[in-house]
């Protein structure tokens, strides 16, 4: 299980080893991290702290993406929470107290938490694909960030909220402490107890799961929850960070880039196994990928051809096809083959005839723990 | 004492009036989606006077054409169980080639079949990732969108004006359909072409019954010995030249190139798909009815401007709305297998 689970955080390692260490080439200082003020600066911090929302809102990605489902409503419920936050903090008496900016924080992260629970509500009561019902909220929910901003950009001085986003705990940036808290969280949630193992026999095998006994409906909604919860603190920090809720643009697709970190990190869209810690290599490289691109002098402009060849890349890795046409010139010379293997050209773990069947088999049977 | 004829007589009759049942149970959500539109027209009509004049409604289609034809090429990868978020990223690279090689100075008359070719290229890469390596279609597509996107930045990050006069005389042609001096645009024309063209291959063709048989059950198509294949990387080449098509008429209504034209507009499209009846798991629904969903859509954002005061968010929640009352009458509707 320890040594499945390492393998399969091989190559994201490498892909985060090889940016960073192409960055440490390119730009000298890269690696540099000084303390000024009180709080630790460089790029690597950087990338930390501006990856916090996106990390965050894989971690909840991972769970419903484990449960065979998707969030694709997260960038909308993003805005939903900077504008119900920036709107309550404005109104205040006083802005700039922190009892009313925790008020705020938390009323926003309910809202969220409540549309989680109504994502959650659609896809395990009402049984709607997931896409689908999270597209509801996805194209409504912009609107509603818009409604309640009155279609303005939302300002806000509140010299606590910005703290949010700008303030260091112990030289630490609390973006990046609010991650590591949230990480904690679910994986002391995850892997220290059976839930963990529930989410992936569900998502695994939902029938299967449903006649083991685990009750898929409850488990589902507060995955949904989590994601709702995760996206509305992401929203927050990324609405901090600028000081003002934008209902248009704030997260804008960062479904995507959530879902593209989940699947770099080895988790599956077709469900089961999951990996944290791919998770969070997939966020980081995801965030870096962008720093590079600024630090390397590339047109940024042309970030986004570059995301698509690592998409593709990663996909194509992953696939069990490509990997066999791969490796297929390399095997020839090894040590020869079982003759039941020389009527096929294919090797024997892949199907030849189904890419889905390729796809489940790709997953290491399961182990039955005690 | 009953002649015996009479019992399976009945019973056939059942059994007929069942199947008549069963047969328009599919034309439901279709219907629906028409009713939905007339809805919205009698409440524009009603609220507001000259809603209902002949060249308003005509230009819905005319406002939307691009849409629908990405609708379309959208209704066959959903039909076939697939999905594709690559459209709009494809219809904007389609406008920026447009303008660009139109810059350049080539003849509009090849700069039109460059930009299909370009979107017809990036589908069928994108087919082929799908079928011979097993990635999920989500993934792949969206991998299509950034690099569509990308592209169009690489070209050029600024917006690029059209003037070229055949491009301009393309864009202002109409051409008139009712007595009394309503007209369609020529790209709304090609589009309802488009749709009757899609209607026409997705029934009446080998290649359109197989998508509903793959989108059934890829599996059993694949039993029954269907190009499976085939199908699925057609289905994606379809969508990537409908969306450079889409892309072409949205130069001619706008007159411009720019990376960020069409932003979001591939859930626009899914939306309209999802809205006229079409089920997301594929293997069921209709090229009308992805018709009728941009209609509607367009309808609610016609009313929007009659009302003036309103603002634009509010079609993002009405489309939201539609869109789960219209999912929630498919879960009432769709037969259990489907669901």
């Amino acid at each position: 299980m320890r040594s499945a689970q390492t393998r399969r955080l091989v190559w994201p390692l490498l892909v985060l080893a090889l940016l960073v260490a192409a960055n440490a080439v390119a730009t000298p200082r890269f690696l540099e991290i000084t303390v000024r003020g009180g709080r630790l600066y460089g790029s690597l911090v950087d990338i930390l702290h501006f990856g916090t929302p996106l990390l965050l809102i894989s971690l909840g990605m991972t769970a419903v993406i484990a449960l065979r489902g998707i969030d694709l409503s997260v960038g909308a419920v993003v805005a939903v929470a900077g504008a119900v936050a920036c709107t309550l903090i404005e109104s205040a008496a006083e802005p700039d107290s922190p009892s009313a900016v925790a008020g705020a924080v938390a009323a926003a992260l309910a809202v969220c938490a409540l549309l989680g629970l109504w994502n959650g509500f659609l896809v395990a009561v009402l049984r709607i694909q997931p896409i689908v019902a999270t597209l509801i909220l996805m194209v409504a929910g912009r609107g509603a960030a818009q409604l309640i901003t009155g279609g303005q950009i939302t300002t806000v001085r509140s010299a606590p909220y910005r703290e949010i986003a700008g303030g260091s705990v112990a030289t630490v940036p609390v973006t990046v402490i609010v991650a590591a808290a949230t990480l904690l969280l679910m994986w002391l949630l995850v892997r220290r107890t059976a839930l963990g193992l529930l989410i992936e026999a569900i998502g695994g095998n939902a029938e299967a799961g449903r006649l083991a006994g685990i009750r898929a409906t409850g488990l589902t909604m507060a995955a949904y929850t989590f994601c709702g919860l995760c996206a509305g603190l992401a929203g927050i920090i990324i609405s901090a960070n600028t000081g003002s809720a934008d209902g248009n643009n704030a997260g804008l697709w960062i479904e995507l880039d959530a879902i593209l970190a989940v699947v770099i990190g080895g988790t599956l869209l077709t469900g089961g196994r999951f990996s944290i810690a791919g998770t969070v290599l997939g966020a980081i490289i995801v965030q870096t990928l962008s720093t590079t691109v600024y630090t390397m002098g590339v047109p940024p402009e042309s970030t986004l051809v570059f995301k698509a060849l690592v998409v593709f890349g990663v996909c194509l890795l992953q696939s069990p096809r490509f990997r066999a046409q791969v490796a297929a010139p390399f095997r020839r010379s090894g040590p020869p083959r079982p003759p039941s293997n020389t009527a096929t050209p294919a090797p024997p773990e892949e199907d030849d005839v189904k890419p889905e069947a390729a796809s489940i088999a790709d997953q290491e049977p399961r182990e039955v723990r005690p | 004492m009953t002649p015996p004829s009479t019992l399976p007589a009945l019973s056939a009759a059942v059994s007929r009036s069942r199947d008549l049942l069963e047969g328009r149970r599919r034309f439901i959500p279709v219907s629906m989606a028409g009713l939905v539109l007339v809805l919205v027209f009698v409440v524009g009509s009603l609220r507001y006077s000259g809603f209902l004049d002949p060249q308003v409604v005509l230009n819905l289609a005319v406002n939307n054409s691009f849409l629908i034809v990405l609708a379309v090429g959208v209704t066959f990868v959903i039909l076939a169980g697939g999905i594709d978020l690559s459209t709009g990223a494809v219809l904007a690279l389609s406008t920026m080639i447009c303008a660009w090689l139109l810059r350049e100075g080539w003849p509009p008359l090849l700069v039109i079949p460059a930009a299909l070719l370009a979107g017809t290229a990036i589908g069928l890469a994108q087919g082929c990732i799908i079928h011979f390596y097993g990635v999920q279609p989500f993934i792949a597509t969206l991998g299509g969108m950034f690099f569509a996107r990308g592209l169009c930045f690489v070209i050029s990050t600024e917006s690029i004006p059209i003037s070229d006069p055949l491009f301009s005389a393309l864009a202002q042609t109409r051409v008139p359909v009712l007595p009394g001096g309503a007209s369609l645009s020529l790209g709304a024309v090609i589009a309802l072409a488009v749709a009757g063209a899609a209607a026409y291959v997705l029934h009446r063709t080998r290649f359109g019954r197989s998508v509903y048989a793959v989108g059934g059950s890829e599996s059993s198509a694949l039993l029954m010995g269907l190009a499976v294949g085939r199908v699925k990387v057609g289905v994606y080449t379809l969508s990537g030249f409908c969306a450079a098509l889409g892309g072409v008429l949205y130069t001619l209504y706008i007159a411009s190139g720019n990376g960020l034209h069409g932003l979001g507009m591939e859930l626009d499209a899914i939306a309209a798909v999802v809205i006229g009846g079409t089920l997301l798991t594929g293997g069921f629904g209709y090229v009308l009815g992805s018709v009728i969903g941009v209609l509607t859509l367009g309808a609610i954002q016609a009313i929007l401007v009659f009302e003036g005061t309103l603002s634009s968010w509010w079609t993002r929640i009405v489309a939201g709305t539609l869109l789960f009352a219209f999912i929630l009458l498919q879960r009432a509707l769709a037969p259990r297998a489907a669901r």
